[in-house]
């Protein structure tokens, strides 16, 4: 068993720590502030590759493994949770399934120009009426002839605006339950396909989420993604490899929150000491130190298994629910360590805060982790 | 090479359109304490076209002997030429010291002079002196301003260094001191003369050197952008002889320009009053300025390195305190 | 077009600290890393690279760990890289660390030679200036554009104290780069996925035309005497106050100074 990183890996977590702390750290309040989606970081980033990691070189990607796309959602969450939720929603939710449903017609016209960054990509699953029970799909695809009629709304969608590429679901054929529910891809731009409401949101508020309306949406009948029926299945394992993606999101959260923490308490001093001196801050930062790390091992566990090409949807469970409640543990108790200036926004930590409680809610909240997980347990 | 042939101390004058440059007379200040120990003369190296004028003001600033190299091929400084009639006249008074100032014309010249020479070459020194067997041990700064070295060159001749602007004294100038004026006519091979100067330009920045300031209003990423360094450059408007510099953070950000940068891989400073805003005080930028008379540093960060090197430190908005601080002091010195 | 860069590993200084008990450097955990001017040179070859499909070299001297700095190379889109590496070039100074790369690039093509000014380690801009003159080729220094005709005339921008200067040169030719004035690009994650499978060449004094007396301590003239930590000067005295009293205080010691 061998723990450590390869030397390949170790230069590319100096790149991406390099890119991450010239580029991204320096926006990351700005684009908070002012609730504004970084393009220009897209922009950088696709420039260098980071935009299509885990896609073979066939299809226009790096041909790198999951675990270095995990490694970059990581750092660049550390730094901007806004950033880091941008290429996690586009690799994982919409590269993701066009590569492992997508017939080789479709991965040759969506896949190089999403893996170059030329074009962003958004997935489509939640409705107002279906969040955790995502079974409960309103919006209806209908075949016309050549073309698939879409009717009906998302919400929450992360990407929504800037992504030129969506993956949506839809019901086939509501008597079916889930098995009538299929995917397909719908291109920015289609006529009946607009972006409705943006939300205002706690935390990542530099990540554009909106809702998607489909009015009479024609989209060509080759846009089906995998087979018909199989949308439900195509969502559940899509929001698996999600689920590595936000975990690492959160993971980047925690880690950059115990980084500014250990710095602040080593500086900042009260009753003639740092608060690093004492003894309450040093447990409390090692238990948390001790969480961060297990999560880590956790996440890259997952991201292993899927590299292998091993079932992974348990692994993927755990290591997100994990993940997102050491991120909102370590967080609130980086900011009580930051005492006042913690609670206000001239230090990052109450970004940070701010950015982690959405990993307990997206990609499937702790409760249906849990429910993924004990679905196992008593199998 | 007998080491015994080799004797004085040759300061490379450096002159820009005539104009003798302000390091030249510093190391001429240097070579002449130097000079104290060693029992040598100090002579001046002038290498330029129609400059030996100048020769006399030299030898007031404290040469005792001046090299003269008046040719058409010296007028602009240019790399070839300069090493070429500097190597000669080496080659012909044998100098035991060669010092040379660290701009961006003597990092240029010494050391492909040095090569040429086979002899060794100190970068960038802070410090000059004589050891007891008589050689010159330079001391330099190294790893960042983090370690300091003191550096021999015990086998070769001549021992040769380079000062930044501003580290070292001139002496005061003394119209009553004599010395000789020597021509030296070097040969050229102009075969060797590859570099062309198409052209010089001087930007406004040019004007200001501001290792000759008296006072600095230094900014640093607490300024933030442009805006901010107007509000310091209206504090030194109000104060006679003030210039704006700054820490890299704001040249690199492209908010004012690398001539006004202070520190390691900018300028050497050590004006009678330094004040800092906004600059947290890292090490490289310490080194550049730490040897001012007075330094206050503004900074809303109470654990800024910079505090460690002030003499006053100010924990609070600098873009609060300057402006107010600007309207107080047109006051204070109206009156 | 050939184009050599040469390029250094160098400890990072901006995170060097100094033990405060002993005054020594703490060296552990400091991250070494491609010089900064270095990857500027680098990123200047690229370009032209870009523009005119050269071949870009990278040559480094150091230890075996120096491979790390040539993978860098190659991720940012080095073609070929070089690394000089024999107990027989320890303890060179910049006259014998020049001598050695010149006796290596000597058995190379080139058109073109650049260089970082500076590294930050020794921060004394020497070795590509000595190499220039052990190459017998000429230089131009503190290099902020190049402005290449494709044939042979280079045409430099050199920043000088006062403004810039705009000189001419011909390849064969060595140039030095400012890191202010080019940003070098990242390593792309496709040059990172193909940098472990290229070959850094390892190349020892035996395989360089040169004099083997003068590489290393014998070809060094100038020896480190001693070095030491400066002593930390005591800090003054701080305020942490409003705006208004900050003026107050301010004023007072410039007055007191006589500064006003």
């Amino acid at each position: 068993m061998d723990f450590s990183l390869n030397k390949r890996e170790e230069l590319f977590l100096q790149m991406i720590r390099k890119f991450a702390a010239e580029e991204v750290q320096p926006l990351a309040a700005e684009v908070d502030d002012q609730e504004r989606f970084p393009i220009e970081t897209v922009e950088k980033m696709a420039k260098i590759g980071i935009m299509g990691i885990p896609i073979p070189v066939q299809y226009g990607g790096q041909g790198a493994t999951n675990q270095m796309y995990i490694m970059a959602v990581e750092e660049l969450s550390k730094v901007c949770a806004t950033t880091g939720v941008i290429v996690s929603a586009h690799t994982s939710l919409c590269m993701n399934p066009i590569l492992e449903f997508g017939t080789e017609e479709q991965k040759m016209k969506y896949l190089p120009k999403l893996a170059s960054g030329e074009w962003i990509g958004a997935f489509g699953l939640t409705e107002p009426n279906a969040g955790t029970d995502a079974a409960m799909q309103q919006t209806t695809a209908v075949l016309d002839g050549d073309e698939w009629v879409l009717n009906g709304s998302k919400i929450f969608i992360t990407n929504a605006g800037y992504a030129h590429v969506y993956v949506i679901m839809a019901m086939t054929d509501k008597s079916l339950g889930t098995k009538g529910i299929s995917a397909f891809i719908v291109e920015k731009g289609t006529p009946g396909f607009s972006i409705g409401k943006k939300e205002k949101k706690m935390g990542i508020r530099g990540s554009a989420t909106c809702e998607l309306i489909f009015e009479n949406c024609r989209i060509p009948k080759e846009n089906l993604l995998g087979e018909l029926g199989k949308g439900f299945k195509i969502a559940m394992m899509t929001l698996d490899g999600g689920r590595i993606g936000i975990a690492s999101q959160a993971l980047g959260i925690a880690q950059g929150a115990l980084d500014a923490t250990v710095k602040y308490t080593k500086e900042r001093k009260q009753f003639g000491k740092t608060l690093a001196q004492f003894q309450n801050t040093q447990f409390q930062m090692a238990n948390l130190e001790t969480k961060v790390q297990a999560a880590r091992l956790l996440v890259r566990q997952a991201a292993w298994k899927k590299d292998m090409h091993l079932p992974y949807s348990v692994d993927a469970a755990m290591a997100k629910l994990y993940c997102a409640e050491t991120a909102m543990e370590t967080t609130t108790k980086c900011v009580q360590f930051h005492g006042g200036y913690g609670y206000t926004r001239e230090y990052e930590i109450e970004r940070m805060m701010r950015d982690a409680k959405i990993t307990e809610i997206y990609e499937g909240t702790s409760e249906v982790q849990r429910m993924v997980i004990a679905g196992k347990l008593f199998k | 090479m007998e080491k015994s042939d080799y004797k004085n101390i040759h300061v490379f004058v450096e002159q820009r359109d005539g104009v003798i440059q302000s390091v030249a007379l510093e190391l001429l200040g240097k070579a002449h304490e130097l000079s104290a120990d060693l029992h040598e003369k100090v002579v001046a190296v002038l290498a330029g076209y129609q400059i030996k004028d100048q020769a006399q003001m030299l030898i007031e600033y404290g040469a005792d002997e001046v090299i003269c190299m008046d040719a058409p091929e010296l007028k602009d400084y240019l790399t070839e030429q300069y090493t070429q009639a500097i190597y000669q006249l080496v080659m012909e008074y044998k100098p035991s010291i060669m010092l040379i100032g660290a701009s961006t014309i003597g990092r240029d010249l010494a050391p492909r002079l040095a090569c040429r020479l086979n002899t060794g070459l100190t970068a960038d020194c802070t410090k000059l002196e004589i050891t007891e067997d008589m050689q010159l041990a330079s001391t330099r700064p190294a790893f960042g301003g983090n370690l300091m070295a003191t550096i021999l060159n015990t086998e070769h001749r001549p021992q040769m260094s380079t000062v930044r602007p501003g580290v070292m004294q001139k002496m005061a100038r003394d119209t009553n001191r004599k010395g000789e004026v020597i021509d030296f006519k070097p040969t050229f091979d102009e075969s060797k003369f590859k570099v062309r100067l198409v052209k010089n330009v001087k930007e406004d920045k040019g004007t200001v050197d501001i290792t000759e300031a008296k006072i600095l209003i230094s900014g640093g990423r607490g300024v933030g952008c442009k805006a901010g360094f107007d509000k310091l450059q209206a504090l030194a408007d109000v104060l006679p002889g003030a210039e704006v510099s700054s820490s890299r953070a704001m040249v690199d950000a492209g908010v004012i320009d690398h001539a006004r940068q202070v520190g390691q891989t900018g300028k050497t400073v050590r004006p009678n009053l330094y004040m800092a805003c906004g600059i947290s005080g890292a090490i490289q930028h310490l080194a550049g300025m730490e040897e001012s008379d007075l330094i206050i540093a503004i900074n809303k960060d109470k654990f800024a390195p910079i505090f460690g090197v002030a003499d006053l430190g100010i924990v609070c908005d600098l873009n609060k305190v300057v402006p107010l601080l600007t309207t107080r002091l047109a006051k204070e010195i109206e009156k | 077009m050939n184009i050599i860069v040469t390029i250094k590993q160098v400890p990072n200084t901006n995170v060097i600290k100094i033990n405060p008990v002993t005054g020594t450097l703490i060296r552990d955990g400091v991250p070494s890393i491609l010089n900064p001017d270095d990857a500027s040179a680098l990123e200047m070859a690229l370009q032209l690279k870009d523009k005119f499909g050269a071949h870009v070299t990278v040559i480094t001297m150091g230890p075996p760990q120096a491979d790390a700095i040539c993978r860098e190379a190659f991720a940012m889109g080095a073609d070929r890289a070089i690394l000089l590496s024999d107990r027989k070039f320890a303890g060179a100074d910049t006259l014998a660390t020049s001598y050695a790369l010149s006796g290596a690039i000597k058995t190379l093509d080139y058109d073109l030679i650049l260089a970082g000014r500076q590294a930050i380690d020794g921060d004394t801009a020497q070795t590509p200036v000595s190499l220039a003159q052990h190459l017998d080729l000429p230089q131009v220094t503190y290099a902020t554009n190049l402005e290449y005709d494709g044939q042979k005339l280079c045409t430099v921008t050199k920043e000088t104290e006062e403004g810039y200067q705009i000189l001419e040169v011909e390849t064969p030719c060595v140039l030095t780069v400012l890191s202010s004035a080019i940003k070098p690009r990242y390593m792309t994650v496709k040059g990172i996925m193909e940098a472990y499978d290229k070959e850094v060449e390892v190349w020892g004094a035996d395989k360089l035309d040169v004099d083997p007396d003068r590489l290393g301590l014998s070809g060094s003239p100038t020896r480190v005497k001693k070095s030491f930590t400066k002593p930390q000067k005591q800090p003054g005295e701080i305020f942490e106050v409003d705006p208004e009293e900050a003026v107050e205080i301010i004023v007072k010691k410039l007055k007191e100074k006589h500064i006003i």
